[in-house]
């Protein structure tokens, strides 16, 4: 009975904000990575490796490390910070919109590193037959590149949603714990812990699971039915 | 008319060598491209279509696709290609494939019905055999009714029986709707009854430009004289 009254009386709101912040982040990161990884794809650059390392670079790193870098930049003292507080009015640590800048750093190669391996796989002559069909550059990622893509574009949305729900380190240094603001369910059950709330921290933990199963099996399942098709 | 004069470093496997072509085209003209493998015949097509860079000019009736101060853009030349490996848009069904290129629906049936393919105009491409595939490669370079149609060893992938019908098929559109053709081909067979012309490629070279009877007996009696 306590079990179901605690469930009833959970508060939702880091749920809700961990969702928020990983939806806007996954918006974004779809817009900015989507040059990106176009790019690294179709270059023979001697600049590629340069820039697949940096975007490789937040899976390597200590989030607490990216999460200290990120926090000397944004502050009001650093001259990222105080651009963006003096122009927009916009404070960038301890605040949503630094919650949002912080995952898109970090959720990048989740969302770079599919798409590209996506259009590598494309076959080459398919999209200089789009070329030769009058198509430019841009009307061949969305018209031919992107549908071809499918499994690949599923993964990349849906993992770096899901990567950007389960952060901890990152958003702990850049956010901290403001409720409402930048309490995310991650840092909720780290608090719950400390102060050993056990019975919810297990709710809290046992909802996170379930989730991430669920977006996990649908990715697969989904990347399953693509590879019959394919087959078919 | 085209003229092409173009020069070209090439790194292949047999190692470094120049592709240096200077030739004319008639308007109307079924050209059949042939020589060993690492020749150069794909690259040829390739600068033709704009698929890759080299020095030169290349004027088709008196447009500059290819100077010193100007190159155009693939998009911008009025080019049908067909690729050895069909290259279709995997995503779309096969009316959608022709449509692509352009949104004339009668041009689309049309062809369609030449190669026999409307029953399955609906159809996605993924699910076709390779002579279909081809074929609908066949409409959709034809789409554009482009100023040169190039053809990088469409038959190779095909068995006997499909190769003869789509050789027939390309002749049909061939004469239909005129098009300067160019082939790459090492079919002597498919060379002899299609083209008006034949060149021989070697190393980069053209080392033979005549009319098919001319090369093709020519190169017969060599191999006989080397086999004595």
């Amino acid at each position: 009975m306590q079990g179901i009254l605690n469930v009833i009386s959970l508060d939702v709101a880091p749920f809700i904000l961990s969702f928020k912040l990983a939806g806007v982040t996954t918006v974004i990161l779809f817009v900015l990575s989507l040059p990106l990884a176009w790019y690294l794809s179709q270059s023979s650059s001697k600049t590629k490796p340069v820039l697949e390392a940096v975007t490789a670079l937040p899976i390597v790193l200590p989030p607490s490390v990216l999460g200290f870098y990120i926090l000397v930049v944004l502050s009001p003292n650093s001259a990222v910070g105080a651009f963006f507080e003096d122009l927009f009015g916009v404070k960038l640590v301890f605040s949503f919109t630094g919650l949002v800048v912080a995952s898109c750093f970090y959720s990048l190669p989740f969302m770079v590193q599919p798409l590209q391996s996506g259009f590598e796989s494309l076959n080459k002559h398919m999209l200089e037959a789009s070329y030769l069909a009058g198509k430019s550059k841009l009307q061949t990622v969305f018209k031919v590149a992107l549908p071809n893509i499918k499994p690949s574009l599923i993964t990349a949305l849906i993992i770096t949603f899901a990567h950007t729900v389960g952060e901890f380190g990152v958003v702990l240094m850049v956010g901290g714990s403001i409720p409402g603001e930048t309490k995310v369910a991650s840092v909720a059950i780290y608090e719950m812990v400390e102060v050993m709330e056990y019975g919810t921290a297990h709710i809290y933990s046992a909802f996170m699971v379930l989730i991430s199963f669920i977006v996990l099996l649908s990715v697969y399942i989904f990347n399953h039915s693509q590879r019959k098709i394919g087959v078919l | 008319m085209i003229q092409i004069d173009i020069h070209k470093r090439l790194h292949g496997a047999h190692g470094d060598m120049d592709l240096d072509v200077s030739l004319e085209i008639q308007k109307g003209e079924f050209i059949a491209l042939m020589g060993e493998s690492g020749s150069g015949k794909t690259t040829l097509l390739r600068v033709l279509a704009g698929l890759e860079n080299a020095e030169g000019d290349i004027s088709v009736e008196d447009v500059l696709w290819l100077g010193d101060q100007k190159t155009l853009p693939p998009q911008q030349r009025e080019i049908g290609f067909i690729f050895q490996d069909y290259a279709l848009f995997e995503h779309m069904n096969v009316e959608e494939n022709l449509l692509f290129v352009n949104q004339d629906r009668s041009l689309a049936q049309r062809l369609l019905e030449m190669t026999e393919l409307s029953r399955l105009s609906q159809r996605n491409v993924k699910g076709l055999s390779g002579g279909q595939k081809q074929r609908v490669s066949l409409c959709r370079a034809m789409m554009k009714q482009p100023k040169l149609l190039l053809m990088d060893e469409p038959l190779s992938a095909l068995d006997p029986a499909m190769r003869t019908k789509l050789q027939d098929e390309i002749l049909k559109l061939h004469k239909t709707f005129g098009i300067t053709t160019i082939m790459v081909s090492h079919d002597t067979d498919a060379s002899y009854q299609l083209a008006d012309r034949i060149w021989v490629l070697d190393h980069g070279k053209i080392i033979a430009d005549g009319r098919p009877e001319e090369i093709l007996v020519k190169s017969t009696k060599e191999v006989y004289t080397l086999c004595k």
